[in-house]
């Protein structure tokens, strides 16, 4: 009887005999539960970071060769009697010199380089020789023709682009095994190569042109370069930083600090996360719809391109720059107000200072969103083949362009494997852009921030 | 006896002084919420007014009425009549801003601009166009500073931000900033809630050597305080203003039970 009282006491909650060593079971699972949450979020972490080393890892591996290019030098003679019949250096007939003329001139000079230095390989004729030079080589002789006519006459040494399968051989994409099975090239002519790069004729170096050349046609992945995707995408995020920050912020402020508090500003506010979450695509057949049907705007233009990410980028920067005013405290508002500051002082001299790092953070998010847009470029065009260099601004904006994720897709369609490194070339200069700009945007933060 | 005649000359020397601002029947809502039933007070120059009561009374709103800081709120209504030297500062033909160039105010928590010491003061001058030159702006901060009393503690650092002062300091810098456009009138929400007993002693200080200068309302929630620093004192209670009249007289011998019930702390 006794027994029971005391332990009912125990049980209500009067003083137990216990010590601090002694971790009951409810402690114990507390514990435990605190542990299975924390191993859970460090598997997480570990999980993201092993799928982002894989696809660093592949796409590293995959593109880093298309930063180099193998070249083949030598001495070419411009054969007057060939490139200049009449022998009066008229440029409108120089115009008119084709590939054709040119390729026996290449020909030749293979031919006379490998003599002189006694490079030959048996079962390689000077025609097979030959194939070892992309045919963008010709093309390449054409226009330094056109340009240099005074050159006609006279040897020149030119750094001339090898074929994309010698390419290939050295960057380990083609074998000698592979080879064998192709029809593009031999065994024999990859022996050749090799020969070649021993006598210092063919050599591999950074490919700069896969920086500054254009796209290239299927048959000569080796010449094919970005230079008119950057000029594109370069233009386009200009256009979409003019009007998307000013309309951007000039919305959010209206908005935050002047729109009154109703039913309609509400119906604004739900739209405007409503659209951030439109698919991109859908924004591609609203700019193909209004800017090129109905406007009449050029297609595969920048100016196209960058009014439809215009679209895209201006929810988000919004979103952002509202989520940043409201971040500053009300107390500078009343502060600025309590020394006669008009509204518009208060919100432009203290405001929107405070709020700048998170606007220009937002600003940046949405234009390196827009940067890797790929699907809205797809429906107005700009997956064309473009080879011409659009012109300067502002007139250039109008020209045709690419964009460099439109041209990674572009790439990635193309039959021939070379294209496939070109492709993860492209996608390592698109993430180099990206780091840039999320690099300035931390840098512009700082700035910013040690100014106040 | 010489004592109470002089006190007695005090009072009517107060009674008999300018009225700088009136309120009449002054009411204010909050959506459907009523704040404020028809409060009727004068705010007297070149004296100290407090406003007193329990919290939620209305005394904040009342101050906030003064230079429309209630214009922020967008459900805030106010009804009645408030002037500044006879002018009606609820008048839609009078310009907000020029009204808080006038009745300037400080705030319950120090809040200076993430600006330099010097800029935080120079701003509402400038943005007035009260200076012609820099020397003139120059002028006018190290003047707001002193009379603030924190020069001598800022005068080395003054294009140092001025959020790295200490609370007292940074509360003195915000009573220069407001002094620096030369208001006529200071309103004060609570200017030492936030402060230790000895910056509060420091800022109290100040309070009377601006009251020469400038007619200062201040809320507060401390008796000592209302007692050491104003002249006139107002008890609200539930957004009804209960009892007004000079500091001395409403301490010693308030004339409702509610007022003498709060002041010794019987509630609130």
């Amino acid at each position: 009887m006794t027994e029971v009282t005391a332990d009912t006491t125990a049980a209500v909650g009067g003083p137990k005999a216990r010590s601090l060593y002694q971790v009951n079971e409810r402690t114990r699972r507390r514990h435990a539960s605190e542990r299975r949450f924390k191993m859970m979020g460090l598997a997480a972490v570990i999980f993201s970071i092993i799928a982002l080393l894989g696809l660093m890892t592949s796409i590293l591996s995959n593109g880093l060769s298309s930063f180099r290019q193998t070249y083949i030098t030598m001495e070419v003679f411009l054969d007057a009697a060939r490139l200049d019949k009449a022998g009066n250096r008229n440029p409108a007939d120089i115009e008119k010199i084709t590939t054709f003329t040119i390729q026996p001139l290449l020909q030749a000079a293979l031919k006379k380089t490998m003599e002189d230095r006694a490079v030959a390989v048996e079962g390689v004729d000077a025609k097979k020789a030959f194939e070892l030079i992309s045919k963008e080589a010709a093309a390449q002789l054409r226009w330094f023709v056109i340009e240099n006519p005074e050159y006609i006459g006279k040897s020149v040494t030119f750094d001339l682009l090898a074929s994309g399968r010698v390419d290939g051989y050295y960057k380990g994409r083609v074998t000698m095994e592979s080879a064998a099975l192709d029809r593009n090239i031999s065994p024999q002519q990859l022996m050749l190569a090799d020969e070649l790069k021993a006598a210092g004729i063919l050599e591999s170096r950074f490919n700069w042109s896969f920086f500054t050349a254009p796209d290239a046609s299927d048959t000569r992945p080796e010449a094919a370069g970005l230079g008119v995707a950057i000029i594109g995408s370069a233009y386009m995020m200009l256009i979409v930083l003019v009007l998307a920050l000013p309309i951007g912020v000039a919305a959010s402020i209206y908005l935050e600090e002047f729109a009154p508090q109703n039913r309609w500003t509400d119906l604004i506010e739900v739209n405007i996360s409503n659209l951030a979450a439109v698919p991109s695509i859908v924004f591609g057949i609203l700019g193909l719809a209004i800017f090129i049907n109905f406007a009449g705007l050029p297609q595969s233009a920048p100016i196209v391109g960058a009014l439809v990410l215009t679209l895209m980028t201006l929810p988000t920067i919004i979103i952002a720059t509202r989520a940043a005013l409201k971040a500053v405290p009300p107390s500078i508002n009343d502060a600025a107000l309590g020394v006669g500051a008009s509204k518009m002082q208060a919100i432009f001299h203290h405001i929107l200072p405070l709020a700048a790092p998170g606007i220009l953070t937002g600003t940046i998010i949405g234009l390196a969103q827009a940067l890797g847009e790929t699907a809205p470029l797809l429906l107005i065009g700009m997956v064309a083949f473009v080879r011409e260099y659009p012109g300067a601004p502002p007139e250039g904006f109008f020209d045709p362009a690419s964009a460099l994720p439109v041209q990674v897709y572009n790439w990635t369609q193309r039959g021939d494997p070379a294209f496939v490194e070109r492709a993860s070339g492209a996608i390592i200069v698109l993430l180099i852009f990206l780091v840039i700009m999320n690099a300035v945007a931390i840098l512009l933060r700082r700035r910013f921030e040690r100014r106040w | 006896m010489s004592e109470a005649a002089t006190e007695k000359a005090v009072d009517t020397a107060l009674e008999a002084s300018e009225i700088k601002m009136r309120g009449t029947d002054v009411s204010v809502y909050y959506g459907e919420k009523r704040a404020l039933f028809d409060v009727n007070l004068d705010v007297r120059k070149n004296s100290v007014t407090a406003l007193i009561g329990p919290s939620g009374c209305g005394k904040s709103t009342f101050l906030r009425c003064l230079n429309r800081m209630n214009d922020t709120i967008d459900i805030c209504r106010v009804t009645g009549e408030i002037t500044l030297d006879n002018e009606d500062i609820y008048d839609p033909k009078i310009d907000v801003v020029e009204l808080r160039a006038r009745v300037g105010m400080v705030f319950q928590k120090p809040n200076p601009f993430p600006k330099s010491i010097y800029e935080n003061i120079s701003y509402g001058p400038r943005i007035h166009g009260l200076t012609k030159s820099r020397s003139e702006l120059d002028e006018i901060v190290e003047l707001s500073l002193r009379k603030a009393a924190i020069w001598d503690e800022v005068k080395d650092r003054l294009n140092e931000p001025g959020t790295g002062l200490s609370g007292g300091q940074q509360q003195r810098l915000c009573i220069a900033r407001a002094i620096a456009v030369s208001p006529e009138v200071i309103l004060m929400d609570e200017p030492c809630s936030a402060l230790d007993p000895i910056a509060t002693a420091k800022v109290e200080e100040l309070i009377d050597e601006l009251r020469a200068n400038f007619t200062i309302v201040i809320v507060t929630h401390s008796m000592q305080q209302a007692a050491r620093v104003s002249q006139r004192t107002a008890m609200f209670h539930l957004g009804k203003l209960i009892e007004e009249g000079n500091t001395d007289k409403m301490f010693t011998n308030p004339d409702t039970k509610l007022t003498q019930d709060y002041i010794t702390g019987r509630f609130g």
